[in-house]
């Protein structure tokens, strides 16, 4: 009866994810913390100018962690979801429906900063780069998922439906960002692209990705904040949500 | 399940048929919305050329996806999608069916329109034919998206305008490669990749979305 | 260190404007959403315990 299998679904029930995910948050809030001030430091302070962009390139210790966690929860995102409509499992589905907003943000700071970047190092606000297209095409398909589902009245109906439309969106990824990056080096020329970023000093490496365990922490912690309000959102009827209510206002 | 398609697209057509003027609407939409283009950036011969294939196609995707909102609809209301989903065969010769409707009724008369407009743009023969066939392979796919979309917002408010932002990402392939193919044959380049990719895209499609569609479906009745 | 005083920090080369526009949004946003959904949180909460006391008027 203690198979590990089984002690680990009971995760999978939404009052024993509360409590867990409760005790877990303000650990990857110091994760956060610590991470980024560490990424930030050696980001600022022991990587060195760059010879060509100078200092505009320090950007991209946000862009591309940004980027990365935009495309890794989107593929979360939709792994969960389907696992809630494959078991029809309540918890995973309400998991996919907190990491979309987070992931949305991500998606728009990449864009964001991506079009910052441009401004000096290529002259013009916003350029079609394959990277920077695909991140927008990538904005929309989040943009899509979230309107979906609140617009279905019926949970369950909600829940299945974007697992169907977040599943079909993770398939199309690659083929977006396939056909873009086609697109943009007929167009344009492999010159101007993201990918012409500084020749990696080992020091804006580590910074780099010291800020994207930052980001990842900063994303556990928010997406199991926001499940929890989901979870108490959806299970206002269950005993233990009450008795949970009754005991202190912010467990 | 071949009985169940044909059974299926046949009815669309001839109920299609005694609504003559909503199926030519689309068309209708097609060309007044190209007609726009000019007025708005001009009727300078040359640029009205090469943004040509790309509104072309801009526009076959709106008109696709304005017309595709309503493909379920109808059953929903009267019963019969429900009627349909409860036969034996698999939901997909439905979704199939359903699909191929649409692009007849809708695909297809823009397919037979872009020549004019593409004498209104002044395209070049070779342009021209490029843009045809293009159309021809990508129309399908956004036939087979749409239904997608139709199915996941199927009897939802704010329908029209979910469906269209849920679609059109997952269209943008077929739009690159479809006006990528007629921008390379004016350059003079060959536009044989192109219109493999596009091929390639329409199989998949073709394979992937009824399958999808039907689990959408199942998803919105139950 | 690179950065030879406090001013030369914020000027970034030339870049302040772009390199602070970035860091700024960021910070902004990653301050604003989990605030948002602590309040979210607090608010599902409420809203039970005030369905939850409705109950208990009324019985």
């Amino acid at each position: 009866m203690n198979s590990p299998s089984l002690r680990l679904f009971t995760f999978a029930a939404p009052s024993r994810f509360y409590r867990l995910a409760g005790w877990m948050v303000p650990w990857f809030w110091a994760a956060t913390l610590v991470l980024s001030v560490a990424g930030l430091y050696i980001g600022f302070f022991v990587a060195p100018t760059d010879a060509t962009q100078g200092d505009a390139y320090r950007i991209i210790f946000i862009h591309v962690p940004a980027a990365w966690m935009s495309m890794l929860l989107y593929l979360v995102m939709a792994f969960w979801a389907g696992i809630g409509w494959a078991f029809n499992a309540r918890l995973a589905s309400m998991v996919a429906r907190a990491i979309a907003p987070t992931g949305a943000m991500f998606t728009f700071l990449a864009l964001w900063t991506g079009a910052i970047w441009g401004k000096p190092t290529w002259g013009a606000w916003w350029v079609w780069d394959a990277r920077l297209t695909s991140e927008l095409i990538l904005l929309f398909l989040y943009l899509g998922y979230i309107a979906l589902v609140n617009a279905i009245d019926d949970v369950r109906r909600a829940d299945q439906a974007g697992a169907l439309l977040a599943l079909v969106g993770s398939i199309n990824v690659p083929i977006i960002y396939f056909s873009v990056k086609w697109w943009n080096t007929l167009h344009q020329g492999a010159t101007i692209s993201m990918t012409a970023a500084p020749k990696m000093a080992t020091t804006m490496l580590t910074a780099m990705l010291l800020m994207t365990f930052a980001f990842w922490a900063y994303a556990f912690a928010v997406v199991f904040t926001r499940t929890r309000a989901i979870v108490v959102e959806r299970e206002a009827h269950a005993d233990w949500v009450t008795e949970l209510t009754r005991g202190k206002m912010h467990p | 399940m071949r009985d169940l398609f044909l059974a299926v697209l046949l009815r669309d057509l001839k109920l299609a048929s005694r609504r003559r003027i909503d199926s030519l609407l689309p068309v209708v939409f097609f060309i007044v919305a190209l007609s726009l283009f000019p007025l708005g950036v001009g009727p300078e011969p040359q640029m009205l050329r090469d943004i040509a294939p790309g509104i072309v196609w801009v526009c076959a995707l709106l008109a696709s996806m304005l017309s595709v909102g309503s493909l379920f609809a109808g059953d929903l209301a009267d019963g019969s999608l429900e009627q349909l989903l409860l036969a034996p065969q698999p939901a997909i010769a439905v979704a199939a069916a359903k699909s191929a409707a649409h692009w007849l009724l809708t695909g297809l008369p823009l397919i037979v329109a872009t020549p004019l407009v593409g004498l209104l743009f002044g395209m070049s023969g070779p342009a021209l034919l490029a843009l045809v066939a293009g159309l021809l392979l990508g129309t399908p796919i956004l036939s087979l998206l749409g239904a997608l979309g139709a199915a996941l917002t199927l009897g939802l408010r704010s329908g029209g305008m979910l469906l269209i932002l849920i679609v059109l990402p997952l269209t943008m392939p077929a739009l690159i490669f479809g006006a990528g193919a007629v921008g390379n044959i004016e350059a003079g380049l060959d536009a044989g990749g192109h219109f493999s990719l596009l091929g390639a895209l329409l199989l998949a499609t073709a394979l992937g979305a009824p399958p999808a569609t039907a689990a959408a479906l199942r998803i919105s009745t139950e | 260190m690179n950065w030879g005083s406090a001013s030369a920090f914020f000027e970034m080369g030339g870049y302040g404007l772009y390199v602070w526009g970035s860091y700024v949004v960021a910070a902004v946003l990653m301050a604003v959403e989990p605030v948002l959904v602590h309040w979210r949180h607090r608010r599902a909460l409420r809203d039970v315990s005030r369905m939850n006391s409705g109950n208990e008027a009324e019985s």
